[in-house]
């Protein structure tokens, strides 16, 4: 897992089957002092997450099963909000 | 498994619904040397008594995660299994 920063949002009508009204944001990940940490990458979004807001990401295999139905092509999803990383 | 240092926590109180209850700290990659190595990222602990300044042992496996934890679903990927007393390498 990891962190994160909203950037802003992606709109993208026609996706797989399973992902209607999934919600996806571009997100930049981030180390522990919210420095950037590669490149820039898309998210679904299970915590209704805002642009400019701090929140933790899980990535690969598990980031469908924060989903339902789980069986869906999706590598990164949005698990949480962050209100303060104290590190 | 990984060697890591806890470096703090994270607070969230929204979050998906696995992550409720769970504590969420700050761990960052250690080489033999016990240097930092590689970037750091965030995992669950299931022994609840790793703190900042503990050299860890982490499980970055989901399938391994969700065994332990007994919960095919659960979308956590890192895990905290083990507080380091001494590495001899």
């Amino acid at each position: 897992m990891y962190l994160g920063r909203v950037l802003g949002t992606v709109v993208c009508e026609r996706k797989y089957e399973g992902l209607e009204g999934a919600r996806f944001l571009v997100v930049q990940p981030l180390t522990h002092d919210q420095k950037p940490a590669g490149p820039v990458e898309v998210a679904v979004d299970t915590v209704s997450a805002r642009r400019g807001d701090l929140v933790y990401l899980v990535g690969s295999r598990e980031a469908a099963l924060a989903l339902d139905p789980t069986f869906v092509p999706v590598d990164a999803a949005i698990v949480g909000h962050v209100d303060a990383v104290d590190a | 498994m990984i060697l890591c240092k806890v470096l703090g926590t994270v607070t969230a109180t929204a979050a998906h619904a696995a992550f409720k209850g769970r504590r969420l700290m700050v761990v960052q990659p250690l080489d033999e040397q016990q240097k930092p190595l590689g970037r750091s990222f965030l995992a669950v602990d299931n022994v609840a008594s790793a703190g900042p300044g503990d050299t860890v042992l982490v499980l970055r496996e989901g399938n391994g995660v969700r065994q332990l934890l007994k919960d095919k679903t659960l979308p956590i990927r890192s895990l905290i299994v083990g507080v380091v007393d001494a590495v001899d390498a």
